[in-house]
């Protein structure tokens, strides 16, 4: 047994409302630079549609991921070694720009600028990669709420796999449509195929964390790993020529502060916490035969921390205590194995993805109230999942290789939940053959209510930092080695230290975290209370 | 003048070309990548990069086999001058054939694709140039001076002065009398060496054999040393906002 800790996330879909505030603050986070323009580490799909780049769930176009060759051992889709560095002069399968979209800008000036004249100026759309005028007529969220879904959605390559099974269940006439979000970043698998697919060895998983990263300075831009990516969540920065992907925040999750996009997800639907696994099994795992298995397989990876034997292994692989707790506490290690109600998107790829979802009911609960039952009760609702507005089928082609049984048993849970706490609102007794049903007890039922409904910020962000094992470490670099002054820019000249360009006058060098501040800003990021309430309890 | 062109300047053209491959990988391992413009477009690239690329590493061959292996090695295997022309002759004209038709190609994507046409910078605009003309300098050394079954030996001249290099010999007399033409590739093909660590050329030196070996996933522990900002350094450019 290897133990290995992993940074992982859940999503609610329930609860996303498709605002792109994840995705607005990530790119002024991180990808507003001039060879970024058309890149979104964090994108908001609506489903179904064709997602961003375009249509990249069609592996046999993009050739992403892993398949079994005829061994039955893992293999690149894209090819082996040899055919990869056989490849290497041109990428054959590498999307354009055109293929995510063709990013522009106004042309502001204009406005100002245009002579007197009978008409009113106009700005007019300028390509940001050609700086000429441009028609717009694609972007990263173009079928955003079902837009054009009757010329779009049949493109969706999941449509079209439900589509072979049962044509009637998709549909998308008005009365009949149906739709939900899906927030999307890099998985941070556990059987990386962008990392496979790095020639240069440039792309790595961290020990410590699981977070998969590019090594800038060794990145020769071969581009193999936009390839290799299923998900196509590693970009090419067309102005430096590297690739550059989500970064899960590292800078902040080492301080225990969690993702841009989760602290800024106005719906409260994001998890974070830690999860251990057994780096030995996962490309057994990942070996599975049957597709549907994989789910099951990924399962089996992880490891419970509260196991003795488990603890004795974390030990000997050096996983500091607080991480050991973290994992304990885990929301994300509650929602995927112990309650089983988040699934993996697409564990088909067997790239062990660590972004987990727990599918939407709510378009269930809805749909049964209009039709003037109670949507909240338990026997209509469970009849209603399995003829769902959102096929089953769809979900299941999304979250579990096309096994409707996981998602039939995730919606069933949530919909038991439902039923269970408004009795326990309405003050009534809980009818206990409705947790029975779904194999939870009520206690359990209700844990899972807390965690999904109230939790509060330290509840739904469980981080634990890497400055405590390396306090030692950062308490040396809290005093820089060199003057604060003598390197480029020369005295005086100030400049972008971690705190921005106000922060402190020229102290680059200043470490990233500060105890106090991390635990002030803590305490006011997590507190209910009015802050001047806090001031008083202060 | 000899001297100067046979005797140092390929001293000074190796100097550059190792002194400034050691500074580029101190000073800019960021800057060190192909800059690829595939994403900007893929159609023509996909057939023009691999041919050129391709047709250079056949020319690379040919060059290595004609300077660096010996007339008598050959003969003593039973291969004459005579075949070895064909050999040279068929199979290096093919090879150029290849590279100059994809660099034509390339330049023609280049040229016509607006953003790949503004990615390019005047560094590219200078290699592209030196490039060019090293490689048909070199088609034309070889053609204007072959018929089919008689060509100009430079195994008799170039070759053993280019090995005498190695001995800190240079045996400048032996490029005495050499065609012009032939003269000018070398010079050229001298200049590019020199240019190599100084353009996006440097790429060739990671060709990536080392994939070949290695284990798929990579694993690799935060820097303990690194802990907050590092130093700025070339290429990392602020965000404009």
């Amino acid at each position: 047994m290897r133990v290995m800790a992993q940074v992982a996330m859940v999503m609610n879909l329930d609860k996303c409302i498709g605002c792109h505030t994840c995705s607005v603050t990530c790119k002024q986070a991180w990808t507003n630079r001039t060879g970024m323009e058309y890149v979104w580490f964090n994108n908001v799909e609506t489903r179904p549609g064709q997602g961003y780049p375009r249509r990249y769930e069609d592996q046999e176009k993009w050739q992403g991921g892993w398949v079994l060759n005829k061994r039955g051992a893992l293999k690149l889709k894209n090819g082996g070694r040899f055919k990869k560095l056989a490849h290497i002069f041109s990428n054959p399968k590498l999307p354009e720009i055109k293929d995510y979209y063709e990013p522009w800008t106004y042309d502001y000036k204009n406005l100002t600028d245009a002579p007197l004249g009978d008409d009113y100026p106009v700005a007019e759309p300028r390509s940001l990669i050609t700086g000429k005028p441009m028609k717009i007529e694609w972007s990263s969220n173009w079928d955003d709420n079902l837009a054009g879904a009757v010329e779009h959605g049949p493109q969706d390559p999941m449509v079209e796999k439900v589509r072979e099974q049962a044509a009637e269940k998709v549909k998308f006439a008005f009365e009949q449509t149906f739709m939900f979000y899906l927030p999307r970043i890099c998985e941070h698998c556990l059987n990386p195929a962008c990392v496979a697919s790095c020639p240069s060895g440039a792309m790595y998983k961290r020990n410590e964390d699981g977070i998969v990263l590019v090594d800038q300075d060794r990145c020769r831009g071969w581009r193999q790993c936009v390839t290799g990516c299923p998900y196509k969540k590693v970009y090419f920065n067309h102005s430096t020529g590297k690739a550059e992907k989500c970064t899960m925040c590292y800078p902040r999750v080492e301080v225990g502060l969690p993702t841009v996009c989760s602290e800024t997800c106005v719906g409260r639907l994001r998890y974070l916490g830690v999860i251990l696994y057994d780096a030995d099994k996962v490309t057994e795992a990942a070996s599975t035969k049957d597709d549907k298995a994989l789910y099951e397989a990924q399962l089996g990876v992880f490891l419970d921390p509260d196991d003795p034997e488990v603890q004795r292994a974390a030990e000997a692989a050096d996983i500091p205590y607080d991480w050991m707790e973290a994992a304990r506490r885990s929301p994300v290690r509650a929602l995927i194995s112990k309650y089983k109600v988040a699934l993996p998107l697409h564990p088909e790829y067997r790239t062990m993805p660590m972004v987990w979802y727990i599918p939407p009911l709510s378009p269930v609960v809805d749909a049964l109230t209009e039709t003037g039952h109670d949507g909240e009760d338990a026997d209509n609702l469970f009849g209603a999942i399995d003829t769902l507005r959102i096929p089953l089928e769809y979900l299941a082609e999304i979250f579990t290789a096309g096994d409707i049984a996981p998602v039939r048993s995730s919606l069933n849970k949530l919909a038991a939940m439902r039923s269970h706490m408004r009795a326990i609102n309405l003050g009534d007794v809980p009818d206990h053959t409705i947790a029975d049903s779904v194999g939870m007890s009520a206690q359990e039922i209700e844990e899972m209510y807390r965690l999904l409904a109230i939790a509060k910020y330290e509840d739904r962000y469980v981080i634990p930092t890497a400055a405590v094992g390396d306090a030692k470490a950062l308490e040396e670099s809290a005093v820089p080695d060199t003057c604060s002054l003598d390197h480029e820019g020369g005295p005086g000249m100030g400049g972008d230290g971690p705190f921005g360009q106000d922060s402190g006058s020229g102290k680059k060098q200043l470490p990233l975290v500060s105890i106090e501040n991390f635990h002030a800003a803590r305490k006011r990021q997590t507190s209910d209370e009015e802050p001047a309430d806090v001031r008083e309890q202060q | 003048m000899n001297t100067l062109l046979w005797g140092v300047l390929p001293y000074v053209a190796v100097a550059l070309l190792i002194a400034g491959t050691f500074w580029r990988f101190k000073y800019d391992k960021f800057g060190w990548t192909t800059r690829s413009s595939q994403v900007y477009e893929s159609k023509l690239l996909n057939i023009a990069s691999p041919m050129f690329h391709y047709g250079l590493l056949f020319v690379l061959v040919g060059h290595l086999m004609g300077l660096f292996i010996p007339e008598s090695w050959t003969d003593k295997v039973g291969m004459d001058e005579h075949l070895y022309h064909q050999m040279s002759l068929y199979g290096g004209t093919a090879a150029g054939v290849l590279a100059v038709l994809g660099i034509a190609l390339l330049l023609y994507r280049r040229r016509t694709n607006t953003p790949v046409f503004k990615a390019t910078t005047a560094n590219d605009k200078v290699m592209y140039l030196v490039l060019l003309a090293a490689i048909v300098m070199g088609m034309w050394a070889k053609l204007t001076n072959s018929s089919p079954s008689h060509g100009y030996d430079y195994r008799l001249t170039i070759a053993p002065w280019a090995r005498s290099l190695f001995t800190l010999q240079p045996d400048v007399d032996k490029m005495v009398g050499v065609p012009l033409t032939y003269q000018i590739h070398a010079v050229i093909g001298l200049l590019l060496f020199a240019l190599i660590p100084f353009t996006r050329l440097v790429h060739m030196f990671s060709a990536p054999v080392q994939y070949l070996f290695r284990p798929y996933v990579v694993y690799r522990s935060r820097d303990e040393t690194q802990l907050g900002s590092r130093k700025e350094r070339p290429g990392w450019e602020r965000t404009k906002s």
